[in-house]
């Protein structure tokens, strides 16, 4: 469990970047900090691994308070993924994959072993271990990164938007694999995306984020979708428009659904899922 | 012409390359002072250099000092330093001299190679749990080596051809041939040892040429390059066909 007490970051130029912070991260869950750009959502999420210290409030990881924590032990017991991977270009993937073992004192042999098995979880070919980071492509790179951040086995996995920079349909692959990945491996997941349909697909919890990090709306992507908090969750969500305002029209005795921009969004069945 | 066939008949004079103050022996002294010169200006300037980069702190600073030091005129700062200090101490004056010179392309070429690393690069071996001592030696130094390998080969280009003012203050090296080719008029002499000087340079810049190559790691350089051996064993990369994901 990670909990974020009225925490607040003003940087050096003055900017106050959160104001005020508190949230309870459950373990064994993915919560994902959505927002646009200004929201202080990176910002959040590096002050979790100790990147950024707050300037005021309290962050605990299952009630140890992380500024008490040496910030270079605490990011090695913590996996993070970056969103342009953040691989080391004159490393290979294996030594990529096995950064954080190999700096812990793990040996060579030991750290390799358990990083080939890595591959395999993140679903990448293990022929790939000798090649270096500009070889692959954008995705090949992200598995890389996922892996990367996995080695050390650690129970809290951050990620800062680790999808935002492939194409939408290797972005829908990485997805689903990471859905995955989690029932498999039940992390604490930190994710952070400006995308809302990446944080609905994703998130066990949601927390929508407006500027200077105050928490708009949290809750489970249902909830917020049933209920929008305020007119600005409502249209961030687009509640009210494109494809997530689907209206009943009847067509020849069978009610099919259209979604706000007049595309037919499908049909309505009597069972669906629970 | 014929004064390149004299200058190349000096050369070939078995007479000038044996005994004190011949050939080989004046190569020698040029090297010494060269490389005394080069190791004390690495001292100094590449570890001020990757603190510089490291840190981001003191650039302008850097700037400042190299582009004034490259401006100072290593002739006069000799004769400076040898009436200064005296010319029982011509010697270590003249190495000084040449350390001033070669400091400049040194700092520049430590604290540039670790500035172009992506920033991405080194947020991520932070984030990792590197220590600040880790990202310089694992990441930043392999990463910025290519560029300090610049540095260092425009300094020692500068500065074997500069060492030959040495034999202004009577410490001999190639020069000492070439300042007393032009007293005595030995136009022969003085252009065999100018060769010679240049053959240096372009020997040492050949050899910085090809450690630089090597330098790059090949991580980076499999970015550049469109075929690539990815593996011990010479297997041609495949990153076309499997580059789907």
């Amino acid at each position: 469990m990670i909990e974020f007490r009225s925490i607040s970051k003003r940087f050096d130029n003055g900017t106050l970047a959160v104001d005020d912070f508190s949230v309870i991260i459950p373990s064994r869950q993915t919560t994902v900090l959505v927002g646009s750009s200004g929201s202080g959502k990176t910002t959040l999420l590096r002050m979790i691994n100790r990147m950024v210290d707050a300037t005021s409030g309290e962050l605990e990881i299952d009630g140890e308070n992380v500024s008490t924590i040496e910030s270079v032990q605490l990011r090695r017991r913590i996996g993070y993924v970056m969103q342009n991977s953040g691989l080391l270009p004159h490393r290979r993937v294996i030594d990529n994959i096995a950064t954080v073992p190999r700096l812990n004192g793990v040996p060579k042999k030991q750290a390799h072993a358990r990083a080939l098995e890595l591959m395999d979880t993140v679903g990448l070919d293990r022929d790939m271990a000798e090649r270096y980071p500009a070889q692959l492509s954008g995705g090949q790179q992200q598995r890389v990164g996922v892996a990367r951040g996995l080695a050390v086995d650690p129970n809290i996995l951050l990620m800062d938007e680790p999808f935002g920079a492939v194409d939408p349909i290797v972005r829908a692959d990485l997805q689903q694999e990471l859905l995955r990945l989690q029932r498999e491996l039940g992390k604490t997941v930190v994710f952070v995306t400006h995308d809302i349909d990446e944080a609905f697909l994703l998130g066990d919890q949601v927390v929508i984020l407006e500027k200077g990090g105050r928490i708009a709306q949290l809750g489970s992507p249902a909830e917020i979708l049933a209920n929008p908090a305020s007119e600005f969750v409502a249209s961030f969500i687009g509640a009210d428009r494109g494809k997530r305002a689907l209206s009943i029209q009847t067509i020849n005795g069978a009610q099919v659904l259209v979604d706000g921009d007049g595309n037919l969004a499908g049909r309505l069945v009597e069972n669906g899922p629970a | 012409m014929n004064l390149f066939v004299d200058a190349w008949l000096w050369l070939v004079d078995p007479v000038n390359w044996q005994g004190s103050g011949s050939i080989p022996v004046r190569i020698g002294e040029h090297l010494f002072y060269t490389a005394l010169a080069m190791l004390a200006a690495a001292l100094i300037a590449i570890p001020l250099g990757w603190l510089i980069g490291h840190t981001g702190r003191g650039r302008e600073l850097a700037v400042a000092i190299s582009g004034a030091a490259r401006a100072l005129p290593t002739f006069g700062l000799l004769f400076l330093f040898v009436m200064l200090v005296g010319v029982t101490l011509r010697g270590p004056s003249t190495v000084f001299v040449l350390v001033l010179l070669a400091i400049p392309p040194i700092l520049a070429g430590a604290y540039a190679g670790l500035e172009v690393i992506d920033r991405r690069t080194i947020d991520a071996a932070r984030g990792l749990g590197m220590t600040e001592w880790q990202i310089l030696w694992k990441v930043e130094v392999p990463l910025g080596l290519p560029l300090l390998l610049g540095g260092l080969r425009s300094a020692t280009l500068q500065v074997v051809a500069t060492a030959t003012l040495a034999a202004y203050v009577n410490l001999g090296g190639l020069g000492y041939d070439i300042v007393q080719g032009i007293a005595l008029r030995k136009y022969d002499q003085m252009l065999g040892a100018a060769i010679l000087v240049i053959l240096l340079a372009l020997l040492f810049d050949a050899l910085f040429a090809v450690l630089e190559r090597y330098a790059v790691p090949r991580g980076v350089r499999a970015g550049r390059d469109t075929d690539v051996r990815t593996t011990p064993t010479g297997r041609r990369a495949t990153a076309d066909a499997s580059a789907t994901t």
